[in-house]
């Protein structure tokens, strides 16, 4: 099997045949939106309104929103720690995100889990676990679903570059490489496992190692989020035509610490300089300014939704304990996931529904 | 009706499931083509084909993980560990992402583990072992082990009904030895205790295949009249059930199969210990598998097993009391 490689780093063309200007305007906003909403909570953390630790996804922004731009509505996602776009994609509020950092009732997880471990089953998201890469397994099994029930659908799960160190990682990759399953797995390379870079981490690059399992290979600028989503959009559809399951290696850099009390002394500071001139969000901007789309007027609708869902969010009331103890079990009927937003175009018109669980 | 053995009785749930909801599917190592390491699955591949009944790679976390996957996207995929031992390389999937999914999520999991589990036949210390404390201790998980053909189908068919994580443990040794009557048809046994004797000097509390062994211990114990509880379900554990027979018997025999420290007679004997401390006439005392590795050989082998000789002795001892 080819493993195809897309041109890496800078340059890249910004013509996309599949992305019309409200849809390439659209992942502007999931990427600022993103970056405003952590940046915000960051704060809130700074002021101890967030308990724990915090996780952002500075500088990954594009990796997230591009990939879950490509998805369809009856698609599943299994969702990673700095992929707060693909959340806002798939319809969860920014009110529903803030309150679920401060642990309030009004969170996703009403206060049962904390920082990005949500999801919303009713947006076809699974949260994560910390166990990485866990998620890989469950995209995997959904995919399977899909795949006996004769369904053109996809599932897809982001995970690190640490990630591939771990048996579920190959777990993974082989059974959906045996099963020709409808999978699409992005690898998050943002260069470091909490301080541990990826010559630490690997000897061969997943991406090559995919083709030995039987799944195609694609390596994407991952600070790009118009080659995310294309890149993307081809993997699925690849997936939904039973052409089997796809990894895309989106190279991209984390560019704050592992989480709010990391420093990250362990990176060069030339590596960091370097990368902030690759800034994913920076980039959609030039792009969309050459194309004289006021990005200011996108800014300041993006600042005014984060002030009131900040101010909303702090409003809500903190979890009551008189029910920590229920829901450990479902105690009615089991209900499966629900399907989330797509607001890309080419979702958009006749697609004839391609079936789902509920 | 029809009497049948504890494995044909597992065998026969899963046909019925299989037969009457396309969202049941079985995935395991060798449980298609082969049906399966003990032939609980024997012939399903002709009747389901094998989308249905699943050969899956080696991969114990896979097989927990994607049947996470397929039971949020509406599928009932019941697993086969092909040794309750190979869970340990499944636990992470289990205990994490299944087991806390609904309490963090609302996100349900339904989903079956069967796990072949106990020793007894020289399997070595890594095919005899009885792992369900462990999930016991796991919030999340529902665990159940039967000890008759008829409960054996009845529980399976409530654990594959159920909206969350079961695990079921089937016990290998009661596979071919334990006959009995099993009603037609598809019916779900209550995730309760039974009276498996009744009696009122004593009661042993157990559950698998030391059922049978205390039932056997007790038959005729110089006259005494002893009860015999089988927990059936380790979680949720019926703690009425237990509590019931303490306050009649007053005397209290806990068996496990298990290694002793933190087996789930140990969670039994410290509800007693708190709830029921004014029905006691004596010690409750505890016959289990002392903490060792399970040894291969025989001889090692039926040395630390409990056997009906060491849970005579115990009920002996404590009649005395």
């Amino acid at each position: 099997m080819a493993t195809d490689t897309a041109e890496p780093a800078g340059g890249m063309a910004s013509a996309n045949e599949h992305l019309q200007l409200q849809d390439r305007i659209w992942l502007l906003r999931a990427m600022l939106l993103m970056r405003g909403i952590e940046e915000r909570a960051m704060s809130l953390y700074r002021q101890g309104k967030v308990p724990g630790s915090f996780y952002d996804g500075f500088g990954q922004e594009a990796v997230s929103a591009g990939a879950a731009f490509a998805m369809a509505p009856e698609d599943r996602l299994c969702i990673l720690h700095r992929d707060l776009a693909a959340h806002l994609i798939r319809g969860v509020t920014p009110v529903r995100i803030l309150a679920q950092y401060m642990g309030r009732a009004g969170g996703i997880t009403r206060g049962r889990d904390g920082n990005v471990h949500f999801g919303d089953r009713h947006l076809g998201c699974v949260g994560m676990v910390s166990m990485l890469p866990d998620m890989m397994l469950v995209a995997t099994g959904m995919a399977m679903a899909f795949k006996l029930r004769g369904e053109r659908r996809c599932a897809l799960t982001w995970f690190g570059d640490g990630s591939t160190s771990r048996g579920d990682f190959h777990e993974a990759m082989n059974w959906a490489g045996v099963q020709h399953l409808p999978v699409v797995f992005v690898l998050e390379n943002n260069q470091y496992a909490y301080s541990t870079p990826v010559d630490k981490q690997f000897a061969v690059d997943p991406v090559e190692r995919a083709a030995a399992y039987g799944v195609a290979g694609v390596t994407v600028d991952g600070n790009d989020v118009e080659a995310m989503f294309e890149a993307t959009r081809e993997a699925r559809q690849r997936a939904v035509d039973g052409q089997g399951p796809t990894l895309i290696e989106a190279v991209t850099m984390r560019m704050h610490g592992h989480a709010a009390h990391d420093d990250m002394k362990y990176v060069p500071k030339e590596q960091v300089v370097q990368w902030r001139l690759r800034d994913p969000v920076d980039r959609q901007e030039r792009r969309l300014r050459e194309l004289d789309v006021d990005v200011d007027a996108v800014r300041a609708e993006v600042a005014a939704e984060i002030d009131a869902a900040a101010t909303e969010a702090l409003a809500g009331p903190m979890p009551v304990a008189d029910d920590v103890l229920s829901g450990v079990f479902c105690e009615g009927e089991a209900e499966p996931l629900g399907d989330g937003q797509a607001p890309w175009s080419g979702f958009m018109g006749a697609r004839a529904p391609a079936g789902g669980e509920a | 009706m029809a009497v049948m053995t504890y494995l044909q009785a597992i065998s026969s749930a899963l046909r019925d499931e299989l037969r009457t909801d396309e969202r049941v599917l079985i995935m395991g190592e060798d449980v298609g083509v082969f049906g399966g390491a003990f032939k609980v699955t024997d012939g399903f591949v002709a009747e389901f084909g094998t989308d249905r009944v699943m050969d899956t790679p080696l991969a114990e976390s896979a097989i927990i993980g994607c049947a996470v996957g397929a039971a949020v996207v509406g599928m009932r995929p019941v697993c086969e560990m092909q040794f309750s031992d190979f869970i340990s390389c499944g636990f992470d999937q289990l205990i994490n992402v299944a087991g806390k999914m609904h309490y963090r999520q609302s996100l349900a999991v339904p989903l079956v583990v069967r796990l072949p589990s106990g020793g007894g036949f020289s399997g070595g210390p890594f095919h005899s072992q009885n792992p369900e404390a462990l999930f016991m201790h796991s919030p999340g998980i529902k665990v159940v082990a039967p000890s008759t053909a008829a409960d054996a189908k009845g529980l399976l068919h409530t654990a594959i009904h159920d909206p969350n994580p079961v695990c079921f443990m089937e016990h290998k040794h009661l596979y071919r030895r334990v006959k009995g009557d099993v009603p037609d048809g598809v019916y779900e046994t209550p995730f309760t205790a039974r009276v498996a004797r009744s009696g009122s000097d004593l009661v042993v509390i157990c559950y698998g295949a030391m059922v049978d062994v205390a039932l056997a211990a007790t038959e005729d114990l110089d006259g005494a009249s002893v009860e015999v509880l089988d927990l059936r379900s380790l979680v949720p554990l019926d703690e009425e059930a237990i509590l019931d027979s303490v306050a009649r018997c007053s005397k209290v025999v806990i068996v496990d199969e298990a290694n002793m420290t933190c087996a789930a007679g140990a969670q039994v004997a410290a509800l007693i210990a708190e709830r029921s401390f004014e029905d006691l006439d004596g010690p409750v005392i505890r016959v289990a598998t002392p903490d060792v590795p399970i040894p291969f050989s025989p001889p090692l082998e039926q040395a630390v097993l409990p056997g009906v000789d060491r849970v005579k002795e115990a009920c002996r001892e404590l009649l005395a009391y």
